[in-house]
């Protein structure tokens, strides 16, 4: 049984780690709140450039001179996957999950006997996956200075991407994120960027466009434009499943903190009555003896 | 009948601008100028480096954009720009910024010819901004 000193240094231990998660929970959700209205207001953005695509690409007439980056190079040797996480640690699995999802994902493509190519955004990702897949890793981002997440960093990620892609270096890309459905839940993605893939979506409109320039001009300068989007959209998505992530993460961390300061001070008031009794018994018993 | 139709101008991060009571717009197509009036045909096209005019009601609004995609459909006019600035806010230390960057990219040695075009129009533009 550990003495009481110890006992005592370590209710103070557990109680100093409570009061910092339970700061950290604090910063998280004011934190969560901001991410969260940014990634509603990034929504329209993204939603209208996929409205417009689509509708484009309903519209065009050439289907088999499409612009690569809607149809494909025509064969799906080599698959680039970008994998976004977070800078920071503590936030409970909301890292491991995009990594579990990816590893999954990794691991199909080499079993197919594809060629894969791994660029991570965030150095938590990046330390994960490294160990395994180091060789696979062509570049490795990390906007660490930026508080929070902006388009200006996206554009390089989607620049970067386009840039690769005309010069032939992959065929399919996929990122990983988690969306944010709520504080509790964040559900990790993997969403085929290039070629697009409209999969099960409609255009819900019959109506014709007119075009100016022509439909293959406006969609190899808005395809480019939509990769950017849709990195800026995960990074949103990803920023706020992160607050809500640590959140939770620190929730839990201070409740188990509180539940480990009542077991030890239990444990702390039974062995000092037992240390009260015993002095007692051996004063009685003394005095008895004489 | 009102001659009036909406207009929502998006950023990646939010949404900028939102007006019902518009009369007339004015944007820099990549062809050449195009006016939207109530009633115009659905259309998508994408801006060049220039001014949006904004006729409306409760007065006549100038932004400065860099690039965009403009759809108009059901009276419905949406502008996606990742670049504007309203005319008035510009201040002179921002155009002189703008400028320079737009000098900067024009000045490249291995610049296309596309993107020279563009860097040309956006220095042609933030000059008649004073």
């Amino acid at each position: 049984m550990a003495s009481l000193d110890d006992l005592k240094k370590r209710i103070a231990s557990v109680k100093s780690t409570q009061k910092i998660t339970k700061a950290m929970k604090m910063v998280a959700a004011a934190k969560l709140r901001r991410a969260q209205e940014s990634a509603e207001r990034g929504r329209p953005y993204s939603q209208k450039m996929n409205n417009i695509i689509l509708n484009l690409s309903n519209g065009i007439s050439d289907k088999e001179n499409a612009p690569k980056l809607l149809s494909g190079t025509g064969q799906e040797k080599t698959h680039l996957c970008v994998v976004m996480t977070s800078d920071r640690g503590l936030c409970g699995g909301f890292n491991s999950n995009i990594i579990k999802k990816a590893k999954s994902y990794f691991a199909k493509i080499l079993d197919e006997g594809k060629e894969l190519k791994i660029i991570t955004v965030g150095s938590k990702g990046n330390d994960q996956l490294k160990r395994v897949y180091g060789d696979k890793i062509i570049e490795n981002i990390s906007f660490k200075e930026s508080k929070n997440a902006n388009y200006f960093d996206a554009d390089k990620v989607g620049k970067m991407v386009i840039e690769k892609f005309e010069a032939g270096e992959f065929d399919v890309c996929t990122i990983f994120y988690n969306q944010f459905k709520n504080v509790i839940t964040q559900i990790p993605q993997a969403q085929q960027i290039v070629p697009l893939n409209n999969d099960g979506e409609e255009s819900n409109s019959d109506e014709s466009y007119e075009f100016e320039p022509d439909e293959d001009e406006i969609l190899s300068n808005l395809l480019p434009k939509n990769i950017s989007t849709q990195i800026f959209k995960a990074m949103l998505e990803n920023s706020a499943s992160e607050q809500g992530s640590r959140m939770s993460a620190m929730d839990n961390a201070t409740r188990n903190a509180g539940e480990m300061v009542d077991k030890l001070t239990i444990e702390y008031n039974r062995s000092r009555q037992a240390a009260i009794t015993k002095e007692l018994i051996e004063i009685i018993s003394g005095a008895e003896s004489l | 009948m009102s001659e009036e139709f909406k207009i929502e101008i998006v950023n990646p991060d939010k949404s900028y601008l939102e007006r019902e009571d518009v009369s007339e717009v004015v944007v820099p197509a990549f062809e050449g100028e195009m006016g939207f009036l109530k009633e115009h045909i659905s259309i998508i096209s994408f801006l060049k480096p220039g001014i949006i005019k904004i006729i409306s009601k409760s007065g006549n609004e100038n932004y400065y954009v860099e690039d965009g995609i403009v759809e108009f459909k059901n009276n419905n006019l949406s502008i996606l720009t990742s670049s504007i600035f309203k005319v008035d806010d510009i201040g002179k230390s921002k155009q002189q910024e703008l400028l320079k960057q737009a000098e900067e990219e024009a000045n490249k040695p291995e610049i296309s010819d596309q993107s020279k075009y563009l860097a040309d129009q956006k220095i042609e533009i933030l000059k008649t901004l004073n």
